[in-house]
This record gives structure tokens, C-alpha cells and sequence, in this order.
């Protein structure tokens, strides 16, 4: 947690960032900005969908349709959190000369979205006329 | 003088990769404005959904400078490549397509 505290004051502090360490190869850090940017597009990709489950099904009932919603979009909420975090962390690895960090967040995301892809099918199966 | 030129060369295009990149998320951004609009538009346009709409198209803006200032840095290229992306653009940038977020639930309640 204290860890998180330290690398959310790094977001905001452009400097700091470059007084650690030796600037690493450019190739690196720009691999590192087009992850960031992938994990961007996934949160604006749940976003997405979360207008895309309150537009696309009006016939569900208001309470699973809002819950979905409002699901997908907390996880997009995430998603981009945690893209920043991560992109911090990674590049201050980087120049430390560290490993890169390890992360249980796409396991977690894809077990989610695979509930809520499961949770579709079993509401467009059996749910469609409540 | 032929090693500097060999590396100048960078096979990978990582500039130019990165830059797609920008444009690729920005287009996602703007699927997602387009999808706000719709949403407030389709379920009556009172005056609060108007102005989370409008705020949306704000937000959108705001990520589309942060981008086009990203592909302008890394377009003009100096020597030892562009300079890398700095905190305060990250945190710009997720913190645009958090708002997004908060504002699509705003239209979704």
C-alpha cells in the first residue's frame, strides 16, 4: 500500500522519475509507452461496452442491465489506474536496471471478463423474457 | 561513422509504431464519446445528460492535446531517439479515460 502511495506521488512528479538511475534504451521506453497505451484502449474498449450493454439491450430487466453496465465500467475505471501504475513502475525498473515488475492484473481481468461473458450468455439464453 | 548510421536506421520504426499506437487509442476514445452522445441523446436529452455529454466532449478534447502533443514529440526526432513519455502525460491521459468512465456511469444511471 505504502508502495502505491510512493508510485502514485510519481505520476504526478515528471522529475523525479529521472533522477533515479541511467535513462535506458529509447526502443525500451517507447515499448513501454505502447503497453500503456494498450491497456488504455482495454479500459476504453470496457467502457465501451459498458454503454454498449445499456444501449444494445433494452429489453433486460433494469437492475441486471445497470449492475452489467456499471460493472464494466468500474473495470475500465481499473484498468486505466492501473495502466499508469504499472507504466510507472516498469520504467523506473528500467532505469534501476531491475526486473520488471510482476503482476496478477491480467489474470484477474480475464477471469472477470470471462464471468461477465458467461453471465451474458446465461441471461440472453434464459433471461431474455424477465 | 558507419555504426551511428546503422542505429539511426532503427529497423523497428519504434517511433512511428508508437505514434500508431496514439492514433489507435485516440479512435477508441472517440468511439466511446460517439457512444455517450448516443446514450444521451436515445433516453431523452433532458439538461444534466446535455451537460455530461458536452463534458465528454470536453474530456474527449483534452485526450486528443495530450496525443497530438505525444505524436509531435515523437515525430521531431533529435539524435539517441524521442525522449520518453513523461508522468505527468500518463497520468493525463488515464486520468481523461477515468472521467470518461465516471461520466458514462452519470448517463448510465
Amino acid at each position: 500500500m505504502i508502495e502505491f502511495v510512493r508510485n502514485v506521488r510519481l505520476w504526478f512528479a515528471p522529475g523525479r522519475i529521472r533522477e533515479d538511475g541511467a535513462t535506458p534504451d529509447y526502443r525500451f521506453s517507447l515499448a513501454n509507452e505502447r503497453t500503456f497505451l494498450a491497456w488504455l484502449r482495454t479500459a476504453l474498449a470496457l467502457i465501451g461496452g459498458g454503454f454498449a450493454v445499456d444501449q444494445f439491450l433494452p429489453d433486460l430487466r433494469w437492475g441486471w442491465r445497470v449492475g452489467l453496465a456499471l460493472g464494466l465500467l468500474g473495470a475500465g475505471v481499473l484498468c486505466s489506474l492501473r495502466a499508469v501504475n504499472h507504466w510507472v513502475r516498469c520504467e523506473r525498473a528500467m532505469r534501476r536496471g531491475e526486473d520488471l515488475p510482476v503482476s496478477r492484473f491480467p489474470a484477474l481481468l480475464s477471469i472477470v471478463i470471462a464471468i461477465v461473458a458467461v453471465a451474458m450468455v446465461m441471461v440472453v439464453l434464459f433471461g431474455w423474457e424477465g | 561513422m558507419t555504426e551511428p548510421d546503422r542505429d539511426s536506421r532503427d529497423p523497428g520504426l519504434q517511433p512511428e509504431r508508437t505514434r500508431l499506437a496514439w492514433r489507435r487509442t485516440t479512435l477508441a476514445g472517440t468511439v466511446v464519446a460517439v457512444l455517450a452522445a448516443r446514450t444521451a441523446l436515445q433516453s431523452g436529452p433532458t439538461a444534466a445528460r446535455v451537460l455530461t455529454c458536452a463534458l465528454c466532449a470536453a474530456l474527449w478534447l483534452g485526450f486528443l492535446t495530450v496525443a497530438h502533443h505525444r505524436i509531435r514529440t515523437l515525430t521531431t526526432v533529435g539524435s539517441g531517439g524521442p525522449p520518453a513519455l513523461t508522468p505527468k502525460h500518463a497520468t493525463a491521459a488515464a486520468g481523461y479515460t477515468m472521467a470518461l468512465a465516471v461520466c458514462a456511469a452519470a448517463l448510465v444511471l
